[in-house]
This record gives structure tokens, C-alpha cells and sequence, in this order.
């Protein structure tokens, strides 16, 4: 159907576009939309939605993300992404994430295996392939498992869609406000961010 | 705006009638004769009537006047002649006429 | 000053409701819609308005109170999809018979089964015809605009009708995009306060409403309330001009996108219009002169402006969002080609039921469809004028 379009329109070249794959429960709808938050403060046109399947813990999901300087009109998913990210590594045995992946773009997977052990997972993928350990760094900053804040940082990074000091402030910004009661959570959070946009490799 | 109830009649015009048969008046009911559908009359029998009343609210056409906690005679303009009156009374003070109007 | 925000659909909506300030919103929760009154109610609790919130037991409770808050005196809305809407199906026709202007932000979802909780038109469209007017959406910065018009077009002397504000579920109500918030101060000045003319708890003049209407009444009831009806097409553009005014964005009864000298039509509602204005430009690029109406107002619904506007047409594709399960055409289909018909303009029109349950469409599915005008004008063979889009088969 592609071959349909002889050219493609400003309109259109110009939009990055990202897709998310996480497990229900995980945070992947609510890290596009935090995304979408971020780069949004940078003056730019932002898409936010998650695909909405059975909606149950543990299930896969889908959430995506695109970003432009001109108004978006599109509202379809997402079939031909710049970037995918990986919330959890057990998807690969049932979702097909590289599917349509720009191989000039990336993905980013959430593991604390061995880069190389992943590019064996992905289908001949050639583009560039970053992994980060959100595991390891959501316990160590947060006590808890919440991948969704170190895979912001890490798309952040990744795509260059705008630069690790704003990120960091607009970020700071951000949770003051959603954590008003809870000083050390922010602390916690702003962590998480820092050490994964050191580790992401 | 207040409107005038006797104007809304079956031969109303479209454009004529009032916002989605909005009734902008009070005490409209009295304007709608109910009596003229009687076929069986309640004849009022004032010596057997113990003035108990009990016959006034079950009326459902509020056709038995009531005046200093006494009840007059009934009010035929409104009265269909249902009956349930005659039934309540425990005085057999109200007799029903049947087919008489 | 306008102020730069990134809302979903839901939250936009949500936000012209507070802006607007109602004094009754009752509603039962709904996906893809709850977040309208979970989002409210947060307002109400924080005394941000003033209005009372009544969680109610059913979706027909919620409009049943709607209506007696309305017919009250008090301005009232609710919110719904699918299975919501239908459960109000006996009260639609209540407000609106009754002309009172409750405002109802609708989120569309398919109506079961088989049961899917996402994005078509069948709930709104089943109630075309219960008397409501009707404004659809493209995306979160339309819905909200036309929640802000709503009210203004509903009160009006000489329309006083419910309004139904739609969006598609999922794909503008959850999404998060980029949207022009009007101040507060000008929401609620553009709104103006509601006095009505009567009202059950007026104590100077008392009122019945609802009353019986024997067949003597009952068809003059109707004709009345379809001139109420026709006359919300006109107040739709003055409102939309007025709203131009102090936001700096132009609604009409329908958008035309690059339309004018178009061989190839598409007339379409909701999301799906943006993805077809990508595809137009793709197209257009490549020299083929393809466009689109996208319906804003479906009820009244603009035949006459519609059959001109489409009078340079020579192949139609009609898309509609649900199947009226009559084996020759959608709702829009049927409205478009009855306007056709009634202008004497014959083109060729091609019904496409699309995006059911949620079925995506991309800017390569809308493509197809041109794809698919160009070869009937080139073969002069039109085939199957009722088709599906995006079906395995």
C-alpha cells in the first residue's frame, strides 16, 4: 500500500514517532504520557495514546508516541516507528517488536542481559539497539520496581529529542508538583533519571 | 407567561403550539370538564351524611366541595361518576344513580 | 490570551466544564468516558465549581436527573458511550421532546456485541434520530471548542434543544495532544449565565411539563420540534462566528479540505478526517486532486449545503463508522446521497463502513479509498457501492 504515495508530504516526514511495549501494570501507557509531558514543555507537538487491548495486569500493551514541529493530524497507531521501547524483555516471545522499526532509528530494552544476547532476540534487527537495567536502577533509587522512570530517561537520551539538562529540569518541575507531600520520592525519582541516562548503552 | 389554556384546543396550529407542550398556567384542570363523561350520577343524601369526610380525598376529580370542614353537594361540572365515594361512605349517604346523568 | 496545554479529549472536555461552571452534572461511569465525570467530580470536591454532582445507579438515571435538574431551571449535562447512551435511549427523546438544552458529552464507542469498549459510531448514530443536536469532533482541541459552543446553541430562544458532543473513544479521549485553552474568564463570558424564560421551581409563574398528548396534539408536537431543529443550523454559524471572535478558530456546519476542485471526494466524521487530511496531502502531492468534507453537524444535518459543496465531485466515498445492518448503506451514506439526490446531482457514491470495534485506520487505508475512486472513474465501472474497509477477506 506504501508504493501507493510516489512522495511523502512535509506533513508527514517530519513526525517521530515511538512505540512502547509493556505489560499491564508496568507503566508503559503512563511513561508515553509522561514523555509526551516532557517534550511537550519544549515547545513542541506532541501524541500521547496507549492501544487499548484487554485491559488486565500482565497483558501486553502497546502505548505510543509522536512528536513534530507542526500540528498532527494522523490519529492512527504507530506501524513504522523511529524508536521502540522494551519495558519488559519476556514480551519477546510473544510480540514482535521490531516490526516496521526504522532501521535508522533504535530500540531500547529494559534487561540486565548482555547487549549482544539481545540482538540475537530481535530478528535481524540492523538499526541500534541500547540496553538499560531499569530493574536494578528503579530498587537502587526508589526501593521499588517502577521501570516506566528510567525508560523516560532512556528514550530521552536515545532520541535526542531535546537536551539531558532541560530533560532534568522540566523533570524536577514536574514531579514537585505530582509529589508535593512526598520530598523523598522526588529525590528518588530524579535518580533514577540521572544514573539511567549515564548507563544506557 | 402565563399562557391562555382555553387557546389550546385540537385544532391548534403547528406553529401555534406552546414549547414542547409546556403548560405555562395553574389550575388548568378546572378548565377541562370531566364531568361530561358520567353515565352512573351520585345522589348527595344530606340527613344520612355524618360530615366524616372520608369520601373527599379518595375523589379523583376533587368534585366534593368542602367548606368550614363541612361537604356540599357534589360538583357536576367535574364529577365522572366513578363511584368510589358511594363505596367509602360508611353512612350509605351518597346513592349511585346508574345510567342517569 | 490563549494558554498552551496537552490534554486527552477526556481532560479537555472535563476542563470546558469547569470553564463553563453547570449547575447540575449527573452521570454514571463509562469506558471510554468515565474520566469525564471522575475528573469533574475532582472540580466539584475542590470546589472549583459550584455544581452539584450526582453519582446516580444507571446511565438512565443519570440523563432522568439531568432532565428534572434542566427542567427545574438549572443548567445540567451528563457524560456517556455505547451501552450508556442506549440505556438513556427513553430519555433522549424525553429531552428532547421536551426542549430542554442538557448538554452530553458523548465519547463513542461501539455498541455490543460482540462486546469491544472501543471507538465507532454506533451509539450516536442509533440516536440520530431522538431529536438531539449533534456536533462531532476531530480531535481534543474540536471537542473542546464545540463544548464551549454547545450550550450557546442549545439555549438559544429559538432552538432549545439537547446537544450531543461527540468524540471518538480511545483515539481522542485518551489521547494526550497539544490543545489552546481559552481563559476561564472568557469561557464563562462567552457562556453567559442561563436564564431561562420558565422553570418548574419558578415561583411566580407555575408550569407543567411532559404532559400527554393525544394524536389531536402529537404530530403538531413533532413538526414544532423539528423547526426548533432546523433553526439550530443558523444559530450554529452565528455561535461559531461569535466564538472565532475570541479564539482565533473558524467552525462551520462542515469542514471542506482541499475540496473545491476535487474529482475524488471523501465525506467523513471524526478522528479519522485528520488521518485523510495526510493522506490528501500525500496525494495531492503526487498530482492526484483528491479531498474531504468532514461533518461537524449531523443533526439538522446540512443537505443542501453539503450536495454544494460537493458539486464538483465525480466519484464520492461516503465513510461510515457503524453498520446500519440494512444491506445498502451507513447513516452518513444515506444522508449524503438523500442531499444528492434532492440537489439533482447524481455522482458516483461509494459507502464505506470502516473502523468498526475500534479497527484502525491508517493514512494508507484512507489512500485505498482513492485509490479505489480514481479506478472507478478511469473503468466507469463503479462494482459494489457498499463496501467494508480494512476487511480480511
Amino acid at each position: 500500500m506504501k508504493a501507493f504515495f510516489n512522495q511523502r508530504s512535509d506533513s508527514v516526514k517530519d513526525i517521530i514517532q515511538i512505540r512502547w511495549h509493556g505489560r499491564g501494570g508496568q507503566g508503559a501507557k503512563t511513561a508515553a504520557l509522561l514523555f509526551a509531558d516532557v517534550v511537550f514543555s519544549t515547545g513542541k507537538y506532541v501524541q500521547g495514546f496507549p492501544e487499548y487491548g484487554p485491559e488486565r495486569m500482565g497483558a501486553p500493551v502497546t502505548a505510543y508516541n509522536r512528536i513534530s514541529d507542526n500540528v498532527i493530524r494522523v490519529h492512527s497507531n504507530i506501524y513504522e516507528p523511529d524508536y521502540v521501547i522494551v519495558v519488559d524483555e519476556t514480551l519477546f516471545d510473544s510480540v514482535d517488536v521490531t516490526k516496521g522499526l526504522s532501521k535508522e532509528g533504535a530500540i531500547i530494552v529494559n534487561t540486565a542481559r548482555d547487549k549482544a544476547e539481545i540482538i540475537k532476540l530481535l530478528k535481524g534487527y540492523e538499526g541500534r539497539v541500547y540496553t538499560i537495567d531499569a530493574r536494578k536502577i528503579s530498587l537502587e533509587s526508589l526501593g521499588r520496581y517502577h521501570p516506566n522512570t528510567p525508560m523516560l530517561a532512556a528514550i530521552v537520551k536515545v532520541s535526542g529529542v531535546m537536551s539531558e539538562e532541560t530533560f532534568l529540569k522540566e523533570m524536577q518541575h514536574s514531579f514537585e508538583h505530582k509529589f508535593a507531600a512526598k520530598p523523598a520520592v522526588i529525590k528518588g525519582n530524579m535518580k533514577a533519571l540521572r544514573l539511567t541516562l549515564q548507563e544506557v548503552k | 407567561m402565563a399562557i391562555d389554556v382555553n387557546k389550546i384546543t385540537e385544532t391548534i396550529y403547528w406553529t401555534d403550539i406552546t414549547e414542547g407542550c409546556k403548560i405555562e398556567a395553574s389550575g388548568n384542570s378546572k378548565l377541562f370538564n370531566t364531568g361530561d363523561w358520567r353515565v352512573d350520577t351520585p345522589v348527595f343524601i344530606a340527613e344520612k351524611c355524618t360530615q366524616c369526610l372520608l369520601c373527599v380525598p379518595v375523589c379523583p376529580d376533587s368534585s366534593i366541595p368542602v367548606n368550614n370542614y363541612k361537604r356540599a353537594d357534589f360538583d357536576f361540572a367535574h364529577c365522572k361518576g366513578c363511584g368510589i365515594c358511594a363505596k367509602v361512605c360508611p353512612s350509605g349517604a351518597i346513592e349511585m344513580k346508574m345510567g342517569e346523568r | 490570551m490563549s494558554i498552551r496545554e496537552r490534554l486527552s479529549g477526556n481532560e479537555a472536555v472535563a476542563n470546558a466544564m469547569r470553564q463553563i461552571n453547570p449547575d447540575v452534572m449527573s452521570a454514571f461511569p463509562i469506558t471510554p468516558s468515565t474520566e469525564i465525570p471522575f475528573i469533574f467530580s475532582s472540580f466539584a470536591a475542590n470546589g472549583e465549581v459550584d455544581t452539584e454532582f450526582i453519582p446516580v445507579e444507571s446511565e438512565h438515571s443519570a440523563l432522568s436527573a439531568a432532565i428534572g435538574a434542566q427542567a427545574a431551571g438549572a443548567r445540567s449535562l451528563t457524560a456517556t458511550s455505547s451501552c450508556g447512551l442506549a440505556l438513556m435511549w427513553e430519555m433522549l427523546y424525553v429531552a428532547a421532546s421536551n426542549r430542554l438544552p442538557i448538554a452530553l458529552a458523548l465519547v463513542n464507542r461501539t455498541l455490543s456485541g460482540p462486546i469491544n469498549i472501543n471507538c465507532d459510531h454506533s451509539d450516536s448514530m442509533g440516536a440520530r434520530d431522538s431529536g438531539w443536536i449533534q456536533i462531532y469532533s476531530e480531535n481534543n482541541q474540536e471537542v473542546y471548542d464545540n463544548f464551549v459552543q454547545a450550550y450557546r446553541i442549545a439555549e438559544h430562544p429559538s432552538v432549545r434543544l439537547p446537544i450531543m458532543i461527540c468524540q471518538d473513544g480511545f483515539i481522542t479521549s485518551a489521547a494526550v495532544e497539544n490543545i489552546e485553552l481559552l481563559e476561564d474568564k472568557e469561557v464563562k463570558e462567552f457562556v453567559g449565565e442561563y436564564c431561562p424564560e420558565n422553570y418548574l421551581l419558578n415561583s411566580r409563574q407555575s408550569q407543567s411539563i411532559g404532559p400527554y398528548a393525544v394524536s389531536a396534539y402529537c404530530m403538531e408536537a413533532k413538526r414544532a420540534q423539528l423547526e426548533a431543529l432546523k433553526n439550530a443550523k443558523q444559530v450554529v454559524l452565528e455561535v461559531a462566528e461569535e466564538f472565532a471572535g475570541i479564539s482565533g478558530r473558524s467552525y462551520g456546519l462542515f469542514e471542506e479540505y482541499r475540496l473545491a476542485d476535487a474529482d475524488y471526494a471523501m465525506v467523513i466524521i471524526g478522528s479519522a478526517a485528520g488521518t485523510a487530511k495526510d493522506a490528501i496531502d500525500q496525494l495531492r502531492a503526487d498530482g492526484q486532486k483528491v479531498g474531504m468534507l468532514k461533518i461537524r453537524l449531523f443533526r439538522p444535518f446540512p443537505g443542501e449545503e453539503i450536495a454544494a459543496a460537493l458539486k464538483n465531485a465525480r466519484v464520492i466515498a461516503c465513510m461510515d463508522r457503524t453498520e446500519s445492518f440494512n444491506s445498502q448503506c451507513g447513516p452518513l451514506g444515506a444522508e449524503v446521497k438523500n442531499a444528492l439526490y434532492n440537489a439533482g446531482q447524481a455522482p458516483v457514491v461509494i459507502n464505506y463502513v470502516y473502523g468498526l470495534g475500534g479497527r484502525d485506520v491508517a493514512v494508507e487505508n484512507i489512500a485505498s479509498v482513492y485509490a479505489d475512486l480514481i479506478g472507478i472513474d478511469k473503468t466507469k465501472d463503479a462494482g459494489e457501492k457498499y463496501r467494508y474497509l480494512s476487511l480480511r477477506d
